[in-house]
């Protein structure tokens, strides 16, 4: 393409309206990025174009080559400082911008035009290692179809005015929509990410930690984003069944919950289920995290799962891209009906330096049987004023004395530790389960939208012959946390994101629409991996096909297109024929069934009065038709007479057939 | 057909009989600001036909009739000492007029013919350095005898380019040559043409003709042509050629009475501006095979 004229690619310059079609695409693309990208890249990049805007514009020279390679050194050291010595993503996204908008700085020829415009579509192609959201990608049409009307303009000889230039865009890129199709059915999709995406790419993830300090969840539940989506191939189970369930803490640091230590080898607790079995298809959206969140208790495990003594199902590695499992829950189990020593210890270790108030409590229930302490307990919270709130008061290093004596204000998992603390005090073993709690069911589409505000903390406490049951403390101070949802548990000051609060119902339901589409849009599109792939082209041809077969079929796809567009090029007179001309050529084509076909070289008018010597009765009409042809044809065109014209050309069709009709 | 120029086709008719197509290209040539050379063999009515055009527009008309001793002086005009002023005293030739009938113009000599050259293309005179500009409209009709070249200096083909059209009467058919022969006096000359539009009207016209539309259908066509008889033919049309065909059409498309050119239009005037450019016998009918053969 630059080869084969490189002569006027190098030597023709582009004009003033050229550089601004350029300048406004590319700012386009720059705008795409600036969401992620430190300010500075921006700003820099913007300030290149607004330069080069100037040089258009106030005739300044363009910089000398040594300002060139100081202002490139500077940017190096700009990035250097920004993003140290990993160069990963973002750096280099960033170096990409920042270099195109210093490419503008030496930009003369269409060569270079065409050159900065090919590096912009790689500019947006890079945000999708963003985000691979439908928003995204509707977004990112915007500087698609910016970037192609620009090339469009740079291509032609003349200038076209900007609605053309954009319908010649648009047409472009819907021409190329066949072949994006072909390719996103048929390329061969590989198991796991094509490029390395260095670790930066996971920091801004949300998820439940395997670590519960007071005061973490409640940084959660200000997160609106969807952790999960659930499909339930029958009913929605109720709210208050449904608890998602991550990681179990069994140990007690200070202030702090950690999961059981991997090396010590705890025995795998045993599951009997007696209810209906639950089946659901989860879509985890990533969260730089091991969890795989499932319904309290999994019977049936996805492929990819495997468990952990306590049933919490942990992926081989961190869930760094969305993953779809499918997997089968029961709501009525008995777990561990036996308790080994060991768990049993360490179900009951506490930390005895502080926290002595709640201790006490604990140890003067101790004599009491299992059942009755924990509805002491529960008692305690209930009837006394405890208030469910997201902001409560800052707790010292006896967080839990604090906490049941003094303040009485937290969420669940300042009741889920305290109620563990005080069980154990009273030698009854617990332990804490985070996870989700309940769920938003989206009617648009029939499935379960659980974010991290409903992130939720609980207990489950260990009975002989019941096994680990689940005790929920925040249900005794704030049922309505449980059955209905976060938004009813809080007070007015408490901060919900706004999608949360259900007031806001015109907002929530767009929401929820906007939901349904990013769900479909990750099912089928970002969903299309190479499992779906090979089983929806399995499913259409009906055979078991490989990975080869599949890029051979791509390229057969390919090359029959290919094909297709080079004949029909070729094929093409110069020219289409206008709607004026089919017309016409219909009549010559029906007069020619009766013998008269117009010689070469003689014009319409002409033949006219010829089919008027031939058929006397309809010289008239005929002449009216070659007129009314040569009226349309080379009559000008005058402004806004497309109506006219397109009338015009109804009544050239019915002349026409009446000609015919009549002729017959 | 256009109003006005019904009116005027009807009124020359009247004097040239029977030979509405070549009044027509007569003055389609004058309305697209050409000259005319017509060519035929004496008695046919040429003189006549000049005459009728000049009369009918109420044009300055002036006739030189052209002789192998004419010279540049008896239509440019000379320079006369004044006793009175005690000076030379231009005093202007028949060129300074609208319309200046060059009869006979294959009989003058080559450097008589060539004084009327510049004054052709350029629409001024040069004499003793200075530079006088001609009367606006101004048009040169030329006659001359294609047989009979005893004596007869023929126009060279740079001259013969200046001329935009080039027309031939023929015989009058039996029907008009009747009438005429039954008219009273006989002298076609003696019968005068009513004036119908001033000179001004007939400057209206030509600017309109700047005005009809060209479409790019119809120029396609038009370079077919021209590109035809480069390729086909010696020598092909100049760009002059392709410029007068066009302006041609257009003004053809205005005696029509139609504000947009079609291929009928260039295919109605290309035999008359063709024919004298290219090198080929004039019997030959060599432009209407050239439109035979060239696809709308």
């Amino acid at each position: 393409m630059f080869e084969g004229t490189s002569d006027t690619m190098t030597q023709k310059t582009l004009s003033s309206h050229h550089l601004y079609w350029l300048l406004v695409s590319l700012g386009s693309a720059l705008a795409l990025h600036s969401i992620h990208l430190p300010i500075w890249i921006t700003v820099t990049t913007a300030g290149l174009g607004i330069w080069r805007y100037f040089i258009d514009k106030k005739h300044w020279a363009l910089p000398k080559l040594r300002w060139l390679i100081l202002l490139t050194l500077l940017i190096c050291i700009g990035l250097l400082f920004s993003y140290g010595s990993s160069f990963g993503r973002d750096a280099s996204v960033s170096l990409l911008l920042i270099m195109s908008g210093m490419k503008l700085l030496e930009t003369k020829t269409v060569r270079d035009y065409i050159l900065i415009i090919s590096i912009a579509y790689f500019i947006v192609a890079s945000t999708y290692v963003f985000s691979q959201t439908a928003s995204t990608f509707l977004l990112s049409l915007i500087p698609l179809t910016l970037l192609t009307a620009t090339l469009v303009q740079t291509s032609l000889p003349q200038t076209l005015n900007s609605r053309l230039a954009f319908k010649l865009a648009g047409k472009m890129l819907l021409q190329s929509i066949p072949l994006m199709l072909v390719l996103f059915v048929l390329f061969p999709r590989l198991p796991g990410p094509i490029w390395g995406i260095s670790k930066d790419a996971y920091s801004g993830m949300t998820g439940l930690d395997d670590v519960l300090e007071l005061g973490d969840v409640g940084h959660l539940i200000r997160n609106s984003s969807v952790a999960f989506r659930v499909q339930f191939d029958e009913n929605i189970p109720s709210a208050n069944q449904l608890y998602w369930r991550g990681p179990v803490l069994w140990r007690q640091q200070q202030n702090q919950w950690l999961t059981t230590e991997s090396n010590v080898p705890l025995s795998h607790e045993s599951l009997m289920t007696t209810g209906i079995p639950i089946d659901y298809t989860i879509t985890l959206e990533p969260h730089n995290r091991h969890w795989l969140l499932l319904l309290d208790m999994p019977t049936k495990l996805p492929d990819l799962a495997t468990l952990r003594h306590d049933y919490t199902a942990v992926a081989k590695s961190p869930v760094r891209t969305r993953i779809r499992y499918q997997a089968t829950s029961s709501g009525q189990y008995t777990l561990s009906s036996e308790l080994s020593p060991q768990q049993r210890k360490i179900a009951l270790a506490i930390n005895r330096d502080n926290n002595l108030e709640a201790i006490s409590l604990g140890q003067s229930w101790a004599q009491l049987p299992a059942d009755v302490i924990i509805n002491k307990a529960l008692k305690k919270f209930n009837q006394e004023p405890f208030v469910y709130t997201l902001r409560p008061p800052r707790l010292s290093s006896n967080a839990i004395d604090d906490f049941l004596f003094k303040t009485q204000k937290g969420f669940c998992e300042h009741y889920a530790s305290s109620f563990v603390f005080l069980m154990r005090a009273a030698g009854v073993p617990a332990r804490i389960v985070t996870g989700y709690q309940g769920g938003e069911i989206n009617p648009n589409g029939n499935y379960l939208i659980v974010r991290q505000s409903d992130a939720h903390a609980w207990a489950e406490v260990w009975l002989k012959n019941k096994g680990w049951v689940r005790i929920d403390p925040t249900a005794a101070v704030a049922p309505e946390r449980i059955e209905q949802g976060i938004e009813e548990a809080l007070t007015e000051m408490d901060e919900l994101p706004i999608f949360v609060r259900q007031n806001a119902t015109w907002l929530k339901k767009a929401y929820l629409n906007w939901d349904n589409i990013n769900n479909t849009w990750n099912q089928w599109i970002l969903g299309y991996d190479n499992k779906r792939q090979l089983a929806f082209l399995n499913k259409l041809s009906g055979e078991k096909l490989s990975l080869s077969d599949i890029a051979i079929s791509m390229i057969v796809a390919m090359l029959v297109m290919m094909l297709v567009t080079a004949v029909l090029l070729l094929t093409k007179k110069q020219g289409k024929p206008s709607l004026v001309d089919r017309q016409y050529a219909q009549h010559i084509k029906q007069l020619s069934k009766i013998g008269v076909q117009p010689q070469i070289g003689e014009g319409s008018v002409d033949f006219a009065y010829r089919i008027g010597q031939l058929l006397p009765k309809q010289a008239k009409q005929a002449i009216n038709i070659a007129t009314l042809y040569n009226e349309l044809k080379y009559g000008p065109l005058q402004n806004n007479s497309q109506m006219r014209q397109s009338k015009q050309l109804q009544l050239l069709k019915q002349m026409i057939q009446t000609f015919h009709r009549s002729k017959a | 057909m256009h109003p006005t120029v019904e009116n005027i086709t009807q009124s020359i008719n009247q004097v040239i009989l029977g030979k509405h197509q070549q009044v027509r290209l007569a003055l389609t040539c004058l309305l697209a600001g050409g000259h005319l050379l017509i060519e035929d063999l004496p008695g046919m009515g040429k003189t006549t036909l000049a005459h009728a055009l000049a009369q009918v527009f109420g044009l300055a008309f002036s006739r030189v009739q052209f002789t192998s001793d004419l010279l540049p002086a008896d239509v440019l005009g000379v320079s006369v000492y004044d006793r009175n002023t005690s000076s030379f005293q231009f005093h202007q030739g028949p060129i300074f007029s609208n319309i200046l009938l060059a009869d006979e113009v294959n009989r003058a000599t080559p450097k008589t013919q060539s004084a009327l050259l510049e004054a052709m293309e350029e629409y001024q005179v040069s004499v003793d350095g200075d530079t006088l500009p001609l009367p606006n409209p101004f048009f040169v009709i030329a006659t001359q005898n294609p047989k009979h070249n005893i004596g007869t200096f023929p126009l060279p083909e740079s001259q013969l380019d200046r001329f935009l059209m080039r027309i031939s009467l023929g015989y009058p058919d039996p029907a008009s040559e009747r009438s005429l022969l039954k008219k009273q006096g006989g002298r076609a000359l003696d019968q005068k043409p009513s004036t119908i539009c001033s000179s001004e009207s007939l400057l209206n016209l030509q600017s309109a003709v700047e005005k009809i539309h060209v479409s790019d259908a119809v120029l396609d066509y038009l370079q077919a042509l021209i590109q035809h008889t480069r390729t086909e033919l010696d020598t092909g049309l100049s760009p002059r050629a392709s410029l007068g065909l066009r302006k041609c059409a257009q003004a053809w498309a205005l005696c029509e009475n139609r504000d947009y050119v079609i291929p009928e239009d260039i295919q109605a005037v290309f035999p008359s501006i063709a024919t004298h450019r290219l090198e080929e016998d004039s019997n030959t009918n060599i432009a209407e095979k050239i439109i035979q053969n060239v696809a709308i």
